[in-house]
């Protein structure tokens, strides 16, 4: 019945210190599809891949729209995505009701992990199956957040998650230095490149199956953006500039040649989130 | 025990949730454009509280709403429908459409009957068919579509005014003639300007200064009077849809 | 002697009575009538008074004033109260009004810039923020007919944009470049605007004291309810700075020269 003794039950560490319950529930965000985030001295940006269940089928939403200076994408189960997302709005209402001024990027975050944590820890509860990475704007510049539902959050210079995003992070890896000065053209590209990586043998990034959000000034390929710069959702015909900037992916060996060794399990983080870091290792997956 | 009886009703002092913060709001709409204007003269008795708080607030690119009365109720009912819009475009990813914006107005006034927002709301803008709408509102719901209205302390001095002006009330027509139907922005621009700056002469609640919003239908031709209107200001967020102008003049400040 | 407060320093009135020949508990139909009434008892009326704030905008920034008096009725009961308050690095806050309302409006703002500095993001409170907060405050008090019984002054800097903003018992707010509470709204509202509409990027810290001081004297010379003791909180960029208590200087020899009213000329 159980896969494990310690499963039935989220509040029971089992002998090695795990709660499975939860590393299940971060098994159910690499369940759904990619995901990934840049950010810049001027813009964030989110890249997702979007399913169909076939032919006849719509494609699953990913983004969602905060508020004007915040989104997400998402990886794992939308219901739960929903729950959050609406919380999300809600406290970002709140602060414009109570205080006048948008919501503070890391508050919003760390409003969702808290809420996360609660659920790995009280009885009779499930944690939640989805993880974010959540974009935005702030008095403190723009912002990459990754969420995830063990209660966890950090700050990003890039990120990835969802299936197969240990490519992307790859790619990322091996280009986020790059990011900070560039521009939103070059840093979608890069997004784009990286979301590649995630996708199966003979698929590839189409107007139907990708999704772009983003913070910060317009881009060149963009109409009809207010000056403040406000999250927006770009999907079908309007990514196609986008699509088109990509460079051609090289040969499979030269692909597998800059792979680098499977020890780079955390990514790329800013200095003052480092020290937190260190700390994951407790609900790291093994394999 | 002379006197005393008087005790027997004791001062009552209640307290009292409502002010009076004066000023006038007014609306025209147009065959494919829609104006909307307030003075932005806050007061309260013979005191000025200050020369410059707006009255009329863009909701979206193609609603305007003007709060008259209670200026705390005004404004914190423009926030809640603000919210309320809000979670429309989180539900729907588009605006809210113009009659839905003035039926949620009835719903929310209403929803208040038994401690009312004390305020007169004129809800201005364009239809989904593209033509220019106004809905006036009592404080508890009630509503109506119009051609032109006007709310607040100078209300008796400008409706009759406009009944005269727009609706041609008490006018006859030169043989063989008709009267229009609807009037050019230029016009009602004028009309606007006039209204406001009669009501100051007359109403001391009423000057300071005249923020006038303008909002055209998608393709409107009434663009071309507004490209010669000094100080215009354009507050469209989206385009290829409606546009919204802010047009602001002074009136005197005494 | 009455010792019921609230019948003190009111205008005459036959209609009770004001030497309270009869103990209170004794008085005929002492105490409320509404049978809902004496579940919940409400601040019905301001106790310990302040009386006017007055506040402008200048060069580097915001100028507030106020004295130091908290009034009982016609009583100057507390002579060295601050009605001055600094919130958070940015901001200051001036109250008219119940003094003990006041102090409830102090702690709520204390326990939220303690919130908020707890954070330790980066994100700190500015006058635009606490002003919004406050006027929510206030106008959820007055919707439970319950309200805060103040007029507020909002005042600060922050990002190299000034603020000053009015937030009262009703939840009524507005902004200008003078603002004045209380009786001062009549006196001193008239002077400030003369002395600063226009000249709100020129004026000088000397000369924005100037006019406070000047304004706060007429007040003096003018409201009954004030004290010549009085304190001026500037905001700039730097911070928040509330000066100690001042003296008013004041000249009193023209009652020398007043010869009586009416028929008493000489």
């Amino acid at each position: 019945m159980f896969r494990n003794t310690y499963d039935s039950d989220n509040t029971v560490f089992s002998p090695q210190g795990r709660l499975h319950q939860v590393e299940y529930a971060l098994e159910a965000v690499k369940q759904g599809s990619a995901a990934v985030g840049l950010r810049s001295k001027t813009h964030s940006v989110l890249l997702a891949l979007k399913r169909s269940t076939g032919e006849l089928a719509s494609y699953q939403q990913k983004m969602f729209r905060i508020d004007d200076h915040v989104g997400i994408a998402i990886a794992g189960l939308t219901s739960d995505a929903r729950v959050l997302s609406n919380f999300m709005r809600q406290q970002a209402m709140s602060s414009k009701m109570v205080f006048n001024r948008p919501v503070p990027v890391n508050r919003l975050v760390s409003a969702i992990a808290d809420k996360a944590q609660v659920n790995t820890q009280e009885y009779g509860r499930r944690p939640y199956g989805v993880g974010f990475l959540v974009i935005g704007q702030d008095t403190t510049g723009p912002h990459l957040y990754e969420f995830s539902p063990s209660g966890n959050s950090y700050e990003y210079y890039a990120m990835s998650i969802g299936a197969r995003s240990q490519s992307a992070k790859t790619y990322l890896e091996k280009h986020y230095q790059s990011f900070e000065d560039a521009s939103v053209e070059d840093l979608i590209r890069h997004g784009l490149h990286a979301l590649r990586e995630t996708l199966q043998q003979d698929k590839e990034l189409t107007t139907n199956n990708t999704s772009i959000g983003l913070v910060g000034p317009a881009s060149v390929h963009e109409k009809a953006v207010p000056p403040t710069g406000s999250f927006r959702i770009l999907e079908g015909e309007a990514i196609q500039p986008f699509l088109d900037s990509m460079i051609a992916k090289e040969g499979p060996a030269a692909a597998q040649a800059g792979v680098p060794p499977a020890t780079a399990a955390t990514t790329v983080q800013p200095a003052e989130a480092a020290a937190g870091a260190a700390g994951d290792e407790d609900v790291q997956m093994t394999g | 025990m002379p006197d005393m009886v008087s005790l027997a009703q004791p001062q009552q002092r209640q307290f009292n949730p409502y002010a009076d913060n004066g000023g006038t709001i007014l609306a025209i709409a147009g065959a494919d454009f829609t104006v909307i204007a307030g003075d932005t003269r806050q007061s309260e008795g013979y005191s000025i509280q200050t020369r410059y708080a707006p009255k009329v607030f863009r909701l979206t690119d193609r609603a305007v709403l003007a709060v008259n009365g209670f200026a705390a109720d005004g404004n914190m009912f423009v926030k809640k429908v603000r919210q309320r819009l809000e979670w429309y475009r989180h539900a729907h990813a588009k605006d809210m459409p113009l009659r839905a914006i003035a039926r949620l107005i009835q719903t929310m006034l209403y929803a208040r009957r038994f401690f009312p927002f004390y305020v007169y709301n004129i809800l201005g803008g364009i239809e989904e068919d593209g033509s220019g709408a106004v809905y006036s509102f009592d404080p508890v719901g009630s509503y109506e579509r119009e051609a032109c209205r006007a709310a607040g302390a100078a209300q008796s001095l400008v409706q009759p005014f406009l009944d005269n002006q727009i609706y041609f009330k008490n006018q006859v027509p030169a043989p063989g003639m008709a009267h229009p139907v609807h009037l050019p922005l230029s016009t009602v621009l004028s009309l606007v300007i006039d209204s406001f700056t009669s009501a100051t002469e007359r109403h001391i609640e009423v000057g300071d200064g005249l923020e006038m919003y303008v909002v055209l239908a998608k393709g409107s031709t009434a663009i071309q009077s507004l490209s010669t209107v000094r100080g215009i200001q354009e507050m469209t967020v989206t385009e290829d849809g409606e546009r919204v102008f802010v047009i602001r003049r002074e009136l005197k400040k005494d | 002697m009455d010792h019921f407060p609230t019948n003190w320093g009111r205008p005459r009135n036959d209609a009770y009575d004001p030497y309270g020949t009869y103990p209170i508990a004794h008085r005929p139909n002492n105490g409320p009538k509404d049978a809902f009434a004496d579940a919940v008892q409400r601040t019905q009326q301001p106790i310990v008074t302040g009386t006017s704030v007055l506040a402008i905008k200048y060069k580097d920034g915001i100028m507030m004033a106020a004295d130091n008096l908290a009034s009982y009725g016609s009583l100057a009961r507390f002579k060295d109260i601050q009605r001055l308050q600094p919130v958070g690095a940015h901001t200051v806050i001036g109250a008219g009004g119940d003094m003990s309302d006041f102090q409830y409006i102090q702690l709520m703002l204390d326990e939220l810039i303690i919130d908020e500095f707890s954070a330790q993001d980066g994100h700190t409170l500015g006058p635009a923020e606490v002003h919004e907060y406050l006027a929510q405050v206030m106008y959820a008090r007055r919707s439970k007919m319950n309200p805060l019984w103040n007029s507020i002054l909002v005042g600060g800097v922050k990002d190299g944009k000034r603020f000053l903003a009015y937030v009262d018992l009703l939840g009524t707010t507005y902004s200008a470049s003078t603002l004045a509470t209380g009786y001062g709204a009549y006196i001193a509202q008239p002077l400030l605007r003369t002395a600063v509409e226009g000249k709100e990027d020129i004026l000088t810290e000397e000369e924005a004291y100037k006019i406070l001081e000047q304004s706060m004297r007429v007040l003096y010379y003018r409201d009954a309810r004030t004290i010549d003791k009085y304190q001026v909180a500037t905001v700039t960029e730097k911070g928040v700075y509330i000066s100690e208590s001042r003296r008013l200087d004041t000249n009193w020899s023209f009652a020398e020269g007043i010869r009586g009213y009416g028929a008493q000329t000489q």
